[in-house]
Order: structure tokens, then sequence, then C-alpha cells
């Protein structure tokens, strides 16, 4: 029985540490992968809960979509991350008297909270115990939540087409393909015959015919 | 030793509060500010995912599988707003961020 707490404090711990360099880290390339490594424990700790489907979800969700969009971001932008430090000592008291006031509040509402015994009784869908995680939340993910289901869809549609809006630009200077103009050229718009005597050649006052 | 659902309040609570205190050590950094946005709601995962499991209820997952798409959708939009913010300023200082008056 030892060994499910050993795991707890070890994934809680270092999900805990690395959370605290995300904020305090110098380099912001630092902090995403500090981050990273907070999201690993935390989903060693959903595994632990016995949720691996959201365990699993996490590390492909943060590890390889949202982390890497972050990288990509500090990478890309250049950006003097330096100047954008300046006041952290000066914030820091501040900031620790509010997280220590916010802290106290949620632990003494933690601690002195009791579940109510007869919370059993009014259980929406109990975890069933003769299928995998995966299967139980599919079950009702896909019957009773289905509608939450599919806004979720619509709300990643909306921030996909809302990311796409925001970041595309036409440049002026790169040339594009024009497929309607190409395609509505004709023989008669892309040539031209020209007797050309002998001698002299085609004269610039034709210039403006040769190229259409 | 045995780990309750006291134990996974706790890390939820401690990584709720360093979150919050992310937002104000790096008040001029906003890539930091919405990683420790991206913590929050870890955290809010985590109290979801440990209520469902010591309460017995599928639901807690099903909506941590909600905010999660929320979290991603939000960090998207964040950052896509930030590259063109940082596009037409040329900084992301966020105390720069005052063009509206608003």
């Amino acid at each position: 029985m030892i060994l499910p707490a050993l795991f707890f404090y070890l994934f809680a711990g270092i999900c805990v540490a690395s959370a605290v360099m995300v904020i305090v880290s110098r380099n912001p390339v630092h902090s995403v992968l500090f981050l990273i490594l907070a999201f690993v424990n935390a989903s060693g700790l959903f595994m632990l809960m016995g949720a691996e489907f959201l365990a699993m979800i996490l590390v492909v969700v943060y590890v390889g979509a949202v982390a890497v969009l972050f990288l990509f971001v500090i990478m890309m932008l250049d950006v003097d991350f330096v100047e954008l430090r300046e006041g952290f000592s000066q914030y820091l008291p501040f900031g620790l008297v509010i997280g220590g006031i916010f802290l106290a509040e949620l632990l003494l509402v933690g601690g002195g909270w009791v579940i109510n015994p007869g919370v059993a009784k009014s259980i929406t869908s109990a975890i069933p115990t003769n299928v995998s995680n995966t299967e139980a939340l599919g079950l009702v993910l896909y019957t009773k939540y289905i509608h939450y289901f599919q806004v979720a869809g619509m709300v990643l549609l909306v921030a996909m087409i809302g990311a796409i809006v925001l970041t595309l630009r036409h440049k002026v200077s790169v040339k594009r393909q024009e497929i309607n103009v190409q395609n509505a050229r004709t023989p008669e718009l892309a040539m031209a015959v020209r007797k050309v005597t002998s001698g002299q050649g085609l004269q610039d006052a034709d210039a403006a015919e040769w190229v259409q | 030793m045995t780990i309750g659902l006291g134990h996974y309040l706790a890390v939820g609570a401690i990584l709720f509060t360093t979150g919050i205190l992310g937002i104000f050590l790096n008040r001029k950094n906003i890539i930091v500010i919405l990683m420790s946005i991206e913590l929050i709601l870890l955290a809010v995962n985590i109290n979801l995912v440990a209520f469902s499991t010591f309460l017995g209820d599928i639901v807690g997952q099903v909506f941590a599988l909600l905010v999660l798409t929320v979290a991603a959708a939000e960090a998207a939009i964040g950052l896509a707003v930030l590259v063109v913010y940082f596009r037409n300023r040329g900084s992301i200082a966020v105390e720069d961020v005052n063009l509206m008056k608003g």
C-alpha cells in the first residue's frame, strides 16, 4: 500500500516544483519545458486516480499541441525577455501576500469541509466497474452529454478559424497564383501575330502589345 | 498513509495559487501569464478528476474533458492575438496595451 502513496508524493512534488519553476524561470523557453514537466506529472496523478483516458489526452493535447504552440510563438517572436522581467522583485512581496492569503483560504475551505453523506444518492452516472475508463467515459459522453461534446467541437472550430483569421496576412510583395485569371486567358489575349519586316525587327512602338 | 481526496485537493490548491502568483509576478510578460492560466486550468482539472474518482461519478471526467477543450482553444486564440499584436507594435509588453484607453 505504500507504493501508491510514494508515487503520489513523487508526482505531486515534481508537479508543484515545476509549476513554481514555470513562473520564476528567467527564460520563457525553460518555462515552457517546465510546463511540459508539470503536465506530464499531472497526467501521472490522473493515472493514479484511475482516469487513464484523461491522462493520455493531457499528454497529447498539452505536451503535443499547446506546449509546442507556446514554443513556436516564443521562438518566432524576437522579444527582449530580460526587459519584460523588470519589476519581478517589485511585485514579489505583494504577490506572495496575495498568494499566501489565497492558499490559506483554499486550504481552510478544503480542511473544514466534509462531504455530505447523502451525496452517494445524488450521483448522476456512477463509474462502471466492468469496463475500462475510456469505455465508461464514452458511454456517457456520446449519449447523455452529446450536446456538450458537440459544443466543445464548435469551440475548437471557432478557435481554429479565429486563429487563422487573426494571423493570416497577404503580403503585397509576394506573387500569388490567380487561377481565375489564368483560366480566363484566351489565345487572342495571350498571343499576337506580327509580320516582321526583314532587317528591322519589331519596333518599340509595338512593345505594349507584346506582353499581355 | 492512504492518499485521499484531501491530498489531491491540496495539490490542486497549490497549483492554483502558483498560477495566480505567476500572473502577479510576471505582469509584463504575457506569455508567462498565458502559461499561468494553463496552470490554473490544470488545477481545476485535478480537482474535477479527484472528485470524480472519490465520489464514484464519471461526470467529473466529462467536465474535465470540456475544460481541456476550452484551455486548448484559449491558448490558440491567445497566442494568435499575441502574434498579431507583436506584428503591429513590435513588443509584447502588457503595460503598453492601452491603445483603446479603456
